[in-house]
């Protein structure tokens, strides 16, 4: 018999099974399960109709406000009213307030409630964040949370696993998210639909956590149910002072087996850039120097860790955004925020003319904190540039990582880092 | 169950964006949320779709988000079943999961197909038919697991009948 890969054994684990082969259906347990004040409504909704008195286990239940929040309207008021109200009722401990709250990918590691081996659910396509620490964590529709909530336990098809390899050295200006861009350019967007990715290779091995959540939360955009990395030294050394729960990594076999195996030599790779209307679309930024934009976004749960605002920073220092740009930051947490006004970054951030946001997921999907006009074009380290993502229709929308965006803002074109630096 | 309407046509990839602007998701109502679906792809959809029509897309249907406000507001405009070469995987287990019909059919009926012409589903079949000319189309069949949760009415109905056991 063949070895298994991580994901297999995670959810052979949870299955109560010695062994699953992808193509299994299995019913598995779940250790989180999580909702926003988008998703969780409709599930809360569902899960009334069975009529239970309880949540199969309050500490398991993740809510986070983050989308339309702080409330944008009454609509998102009352939405993020009626999870409050269930939170309370259900005496669900994991309930991020306003003013505690992050954008909830960006939260759910920082808080150590994300640990290797786990198998989590969230009600929401970038629950595959939480890959980066090893563990299986996939998104789900709102319905799926309200069963996992009421038994504790989801369904999944075991998926196959693509094998990504990255070798060579990380050029300047290049991280976790010119990683990703490119491997979902060279797959396409439905490239690794209902499979596991798993990010491995030398170069991921000196990927810092931050790049590491950056490529496991775009998973979702090669179709992929989950992205992962191994536990290593690096996760370790992450977890540390962060949760005092005992946790069991999980290792594929070396004998697993792979669908397919990729290779990229990332040594030559220019910091990427995916052209509208896909995540797929992407070319080196030096095909897409020149492209006049009018804002940039540098946040989200894709690039709003304080890695990602020490990197702009570097950039902005010192320095102007364009007088045609609008530049909004967003830190993805509290913490992050904190942080990053202890390290000064946000004076930077403000002499620079940009505006900083409380944590939200706004722009991204085009909820609100900067929505776009007809025919505007926006350049974003968020991870999707679909039709009317962030605002109008014809509105377009660039992705990039952290630097490119806030060397772009300063250019008020779409440019290469170096350019702003030299 | 045997299902006839009117088809309306979708390319590769339509995402949920699409499907449901995210601006529209402080409603969970399925009519509320109809009455904006497809309208950054197609402004004529939501107005003109009636109830009984069939959606016919190509692969990677419902890709992006894990909205279910998606397969609602397609629910809620009273499409009654979509056929596409392929779904993304979040859309197809809140398809399952909320009891809208979907087939998954190999042949490439995004591009065979024609607007507005009449198709019969038998569903529990999975065969698909082109009134027009009669030809016939198989689409893949669900897993024993599956046709549990949809025979169910969904998978909320399936966690009832778990708790009584």
């Amino acid at each position: 018999m063949s070895g298994q890969t991580m994901i297999e054994k995670i959810l052979a684990r949870g299955a109560g099974k010695k062994e699953v082969k992808p193509g299994d259906l299995v019913s598995v347990k779940v250790d989180l399960s999580l909702g926003n004040d988008i998703t969780a409504p409709v599930a809360i909704k569902e899960f009334e109709r069975l009529g239970l008195d309880r949540v199969f286990d309050p500490e398991k239940v993740v809510l986070v406000p983050d989308h339309f929040t702080p409330n944008r309207d009454i609509a998102a008021a009352e939405q993020a009213l009626l999870v409050r109200r269930f939170a309370e009722k259900y005496g669900i401990r994991h309930y991020f307030e306003i003013g505690r709250m992050g954008i909830e990918h960006a939260l759910l590691p920082e808080q150590g409630l994300v640990l290797p081996g786990q198998i989590i659910i969230g009600a929401d396509s970038h629950t595959c964040t939480y890959g980066a620490l090893g563990a299986f964590a996939t998104g789900v529709g709102s319905t799926d949370l309200a069963a996992a909530m009421a038994i504790g336990e989801a369904w999944f098809k075991v998926p196959s696993t693509m094998r990504f390899i990255y070798e060579g050295e990380l050029p300047p200006w290049v991280d976790g998210k010119d990683l990703i861009l490119y491997t979902i350019g060279q797959i396409g967007v439905e490239g690794a639909r209902y499979k596991a990715m798993a990010f491995c290779g030398p170069v991921i091995e000196k990927l810092p956590m931050d790049g590491r959540l950056t490529m496991a939360n775009m998973a979702i955009e090669a179709g992929g149910k989950c992205g992962y990395m191994e536990p290593d030294a690096v996760t370790f050394s992450y977890l540390e002072g962060r949760t005092a729960q005992p946790y069991e990594p999980v290792y594929g076999d070396a004998d697993a087996v792979y669908e397919q195996t990729l290779t990229f030599d990332v040594s030559r790779m220019e910091p990427q850039v995916a052209f509208p209307p896909a995540p797929d679309n992407t070319h080196p930024v030096s095909e897409a120097a020149g492209i006049k934009i009018d804002q940039v976004v540098i946040g989200s749960c894709t690039n709003g860790r304080l890695e990602d605002l020490r990197r702009a920073a570097a950039i902005l220092k010192g320095r102007r955004v364009h007088p045609r740009v609008r530049l909004i930051i967003i830190p993805a947490t509290q913490r992050i925020y904190r942080q990053a006004m202890a390290e000064g970054l946000m004076d930077i951030f403000v002499e620079a003319e940009a505006a900083i946001s409380t944590p939200t997921c706004g722009p991204c999907l085009g909820g609100h904190m900067g929505i776009l006009a007809r025919g505007e074009k926006a350049l974003a380290t968020t991870n999707r540039n679909f039709v009317g993502r962030m605002g109008h229709p014809e509105s377009e929308i660039f992705l990039c990582n952290p630097a490119v965006a806030a060397a772009s803002a300063i250019a008020g074109e779409i440019v290469h880092p170096e350019e702003v630096m030299a | 169950m045997i299902l006839e309407g009117k088809v309306w046509l979708f390319g590769d990839n339509v995402d949920t964006d699409a499907i449901i602007p995210a601006r529209y998701l402080s409603a969970t109502d399925p009519e509320e949320l109809a009455a904006h679906c497809m309208e950054d792809i197609n402004p004529d959809f939501a107005a003109s779709v009636q109830a009984g029509d069939l959606l016919v897309a190509g692969s990677n249907f419902g890709c992006g988000s894990s909205r279910e406000h998606a397969p609602l507001a397609l629910k809620g405009a009273g499409v009654s079943c979509v056929i596409a070469k392929s779904f993304a995987r979040i859309f197809y287990r809140n398809a399952i999961n909320i009891g809208l019909p979907i087939l998954e059919c190999e042949a490439e009926l995004s591009r065979i197909l024609a607007p507005g012409e009449l198709l019969r589903v038998d569903l529990s079949a999975g065969m698909i038919i082109r009134l027009s000319d009669g030809s016939r189309y198989q689409a893949a069949p669900f897993p024993t697991f599956m046709q549990e949760i949809i025979q169910q009415g969904g998978l909320i109905e399936y966690v009832r009948h778990r708790l009584k056991r």
